[in-house]
């Protein structure tokens, strides 16, 4: 299998305006399996289905796959790569049915389509909140089964005998009775004037030959030797290259640069001045960097200005004091409340920067009457409409190539990169290539919201009897998919929350809207379970050690009806020896997560010396996520998303003063690196539930336990992210 | 006009001396397998090597590298030790986006050509400059030791 040249480009025609013409009421899955209804505008159901490049001599007979002569078979890509593996679990998924030659795929990124290769769970193209497989599933397995249907049914024809008494594999159809046998590109001209059948048999599960298998990734052998080209790599004749400055204060506007020095650099060809930020274009960005450094810029800092992390916490807690709207509610929760020995807590998050590896960048060659833009993005549609908008062009104007990711996180769920690299390239002639640095990139993200968390819980006789959950943090889904913001509940916000593993006999789940002043926020990996897992992870602990119950046993106990949990924290606690005895200062925590159609348990073991500092030693993470498309992508992906989570818990803490971000580079946004590394020991359970999501799950449940393994180890309970070392020292310890 | 030997190779252009080596490679050379990071040296993204050593090219001014010899990972994979490494990467699937792969790899080799065995404290020592957010750490760890182990064999 292998990549398209370069994966630069989608077929030019395919770049057709992302029509959403209808609104529809839809039901859909979200997330963590919550359901709800929404207005949201989706395709007609007679709008056509068919890829746009449908090509003469060309088997196409659905957008993700499409067939030539030689049997070269083309597989769309409706969501990005940016390291989770997607790539090759779509294919792997698509092929299957399908019945491919797997050496005669070829993969491309679909073009900016809603109609054709929009997230069903989403409506809208995006990739993230773990959904690809979970959303593509079906979607994926009936284009294949229909383009196999079509390919045996060419073949039965012209040999006249029973569709049934052909098979069909390895990108061959055979008649077994008569020994005959055509390739699906022989086969591609007949099928392709076939009707595709409205109903197809997918295969049992158990004939998979494909999903199932640990196969090498696709994407990897380019990445070994320099050759694929993320966005930052696009390279277009004639280009040039610029780097931006924005105000430090969030909202704050551009007053006046001074460029007399800046113009004196060698290789600075311009300077672009926009009202709210200024960039330096150059023949290359070593001049543009240096361009900016020489620029004398004078800002309008405006109305935020005085804003610092202080005032946006007093506003936090303020507000989390206030009623919240009731997203769940089981039994009666005053009675559960007013029954036993009461306990509250609240647990506090911080914001957080993506950091992708990748800095931010776009390259925009603006024409005048015409657009064309690339870069890796999450959400190729959107960006697509962003880009026509900024550029004032009707969006079939705008062409987008999308790009391998070098790391998304939910900081390439947002098109701002786009919008503004548009802007730049509107008055620059030629195509520019907008790189922000590091810095630009941490100081300018769009935030993991800081979230507070209050509960309150009874206990009688070890047992909960009510438990209380409310949570205040910003709606991002309110602005980032307004339609599924509905009664004042952020669906993300409450994910992990509102539907428990646990059986509490009287539980509720609030949720209470609160924007952080000046700071704008998005999608951080993991999203809204990062903050629920925590809190209620974090506080699980509490109750269990008030009961005076081992933390695995308290919570065995409330997992009667979920027996995949159970199952979960079993396996996890056995595999990290839970209970057996560890040195002084050395202790285990334990976190179970219900995510994203997901059950996990997470055992963390942690040593933290007398200063506070905390050596990890060793992680086990069961994972139960129904059938593992491709088992070893799940495994890299929980060991990445551990270290991920524990370089949050560790060192994640962005901080606001004057208006601005305090961090600016890897020296104070700091990372887990290699030696500081634990065992990561992942142990996946055999499942045939349908694929649940995997990408996020890894990130969530390290924090939690980590805390829990710190609580076990010094008694302190920590209850607000990163972790604070002073609290933990031995010296704090009475 | 600078003269570079790069992957064996003249190449002649037009750089003001204090550009660093990440700038020309990528945006001269066109060569844009060697990755911005940071800027500053502090995530490993940018490394090539010079004369054999790991150097971070982000900081490296062009006028002081005439003359050496420079690796990037579009060439490494022709020295024995870098296709050792290139397909341990493989064997073991470290990689997850990729984006700082490159730097992990030039790291490794640079590693793998100076210490053959390496151990934990080796590799600690050796990698501890390259971040990788997608968190490939634990594989990283492993294909360094199976590269340094399919020498042996």
């Amino acid at each position: 299998m292998k990549l398209a040249d370069n994966m630069l480009v989608a077929a030019s025609p395919a770049n057709k305006p992302s029509g959403l013409s209808r609104r529809n009421l839809l039901a859909g899955a979200f997330a963590g399996g919550f359901m709800f209804a929404f207005q949201l505008p989706v395709r007609a159901a007679n709008e056509p289905t068919q890829p746009p490049d449908t090509t003469e001599g060309k088997f196409a007979p659905n957008a993700f796959i499409r067939i030539d002569t030689t049997g070269k078979t083309t597989l769309v890509m409706p969501q990005v790569e940016m390291g989770q593996g997607i790539y090759t679990a779509i294919a792997m998924i698509l092929a299957e049915e399908l019945d491919a030659d797997y050496a005669q795929i070829t993969l491309e990124h679909a073009p900016p389509s809603d109609k054709l290769y929009g997230n069903p769970i989403f409506i809208i193209q995006a990739t993230g909140g773990s959904t690809s497989v979970r959303a593509f599933w079906k979607p994926l397995r009936n284009a294949g089964a229909t383009a196999r249907a079509m390919l045996v049914q060419a073949a039965a024809e012209q040999w006249q005998v029973e569709p049934a008494s052909c098979t069909a594999s390895n990108g061959q159809v055979m008649h077994a009775a008569s020994g005959r046998k055509l390739s699906y590109g022989e086969l591609c001209d007949a099928a392709g004037k076939l009707t595709p059948p409205k109903e197809v048999a997918l295969k049992d599960p158990k004939d998979f030959s494909v999903i199932g298998k640990p196969l090498k990734r696709f994407d990897t052998p380019d990445k070994v030797n320099g050759k694929t080209i993320y966005g930052i790599d696009a390279m277009v004749p004639g280009m040039s290259f610029a780097t931006l400055a924005q105000c430090p204060v969030f909202g704050g506007k551009l007053a006046k640069a001074d460029d007399r020095a800046a113009k004196k650099i060698p290789g600075v060809r311009q300077i672009v001045v926009l009202d709210d930020l200024v960039a330096v274009v150059g023949d290359h960005m070593w001049a543009a960097k240096s361009g900016l450094e020489a620029l004398d810029i004078t800002w309008d800092e405006g109305p935020n200005a005085k804003i610092s992390s202080k005032d946006i916490w007093a506003h936090l807690r303020t507000a989390s004091e206030t009623d919240g709207v009731i997203a769940k509610s089981v039994g009666d929760i005053a009675k559960g409340l007013a029954t036993g020995e009461r306990i509250d807590a609240s647990y506090e998050m911080p914001f957080l920067a993506h950091a992708t590896m990748e800095p931010l960048n776009c390259t925009v060659h603006f024409k005048g009457d015409s657009c064309e833009v690339w870069t890796g993005t999450q959400i190729m549609s959107r960006v697509q409409s962003e880009a026509a908008r900024a550029a004032g062009l009707p969006i079939d104007k705008v062409t987008v190539n999308q790009h391998m990711i070098g790391g998304g996180f939910g900081r390439r769920l947002e098109p701002d990169m786009v919008v503004a690299a548009v802007r730049i390239a509107k008055q620059v002639n030629g195509p520019v290539k907008v790189v922000w640095t590091r810095e630009e990139d941490i100081q300018h993200d769009i935030y993991r919201p800081v979230y507070r968390d209050n509960i309150s819980a009874t206990l009688s006789n070890g047992k909960v009897v009510g438990f209380k959950y409310k949570i205040a943090g910003s709606a991002v889904i309110a602005r980032w998919l307004p339609p599924a913001f509905q009664k004042g509940i952020d669906i993300d916000a409450i994910d992990s929350a509102a539907d428990q593993p646990y059986d509490f006999p009287h539980f509720q789940c609030e949720y209470v809207r609160v924007e952080p002043p000046a700071v704008p926020t998005g999608f951080w990996r993991g999203v809204g379970p990062n903050n629920n897992v925590f809190a209620i992870e974090s506080f699980m602990d509490e109750l269990a050690r008030k009961a005076g119950k081992d933390p695995v046993v308290f919570r065995r106990e409330l997992l009667g009806k979920a027996p995949r949990m159970l199952a979960a924290l079993n396996l996890a606690a056995e595999k990290a020896n839970w209970g057996q005895p560890l040195p002084a200062r050395v202790g285990r925590g334990v976190s179970i997560q219900p995510t994203f159609d997901t059950s996990i348990a997470t055992v963390v073991e942690a040593e933290i010396d007398s200063q506070g500092e905390i050596r990890l030693r060793q992680v086990n993470v069961a994972v139960d996520t129904g059938i593992a498309v491709n088992p070893d992508t799940i495994v890299a992906q929980i060991e990445g998303g551990i270290v991920f989570g524990l370089t949050a818990a560790l060192y994640g803490d962005i901080t606001i003063e004057k208006g601005r971000v305090q961090q600016s580079n890897f020296h104070d946004y700091r990372m887990l690196r290699i030696d500081q590394m634990p065992k990561i020991n992942v142990h996946l359970i055999k499942s045939g539930e349908a694929p649940g999501g995997i990408g996020e799950c890894g990130v969530i449940g390290g924090p939690p336990a980590l805390r829990n393994a710190i609580y076990a180890a010094t008694g302190v309970a920590l209850r607000r992210m990163p972790i604070d070392r002073d609290a933990i020292a031995e010296r704090k310890k009475s | 006009m600078a003269n570079l030997n790069i992957n064996g190779e003249q190449k002649s252009f037009d750089a003001p001396e204090d550009m660093p080596l990440l700038w020309v490679l990528r945006d001269i050379l066109g060569m844009t397998g060697t990755k911005f990071g940071c800027g500053v040296a502090l995530c490993g993204a940018c490394t090539v090597h010079i004369d054999g050593k790991a150097v971070r090219s982000c900081l490296l001014p062009v006028s002081a590298v005439s003359g050496r010899a420079i690796t990037t990972i579009e060439g490494v994979g022709t020295t024995p030790v870098g296709a050792r490494v290139q397909k341990a990467w493989l064997d073991l699937e470290v990689i997850q986006c990729g984006y700082c792969q490159s730097g992990q790899i030039m790291s490794a080799a640079a590693l793998l050509a100076a210490t053959p065995t390496p151990d934990d404290s080796d590799i600690d020592a050796a990698m501890a400059g390259n971040i990788c957010r997608c968190g490939t750490y634990v594989r990283v760890r492993e294909a360094i030791k199976h590269a340094a182990s399919e020498r042996q064999t």
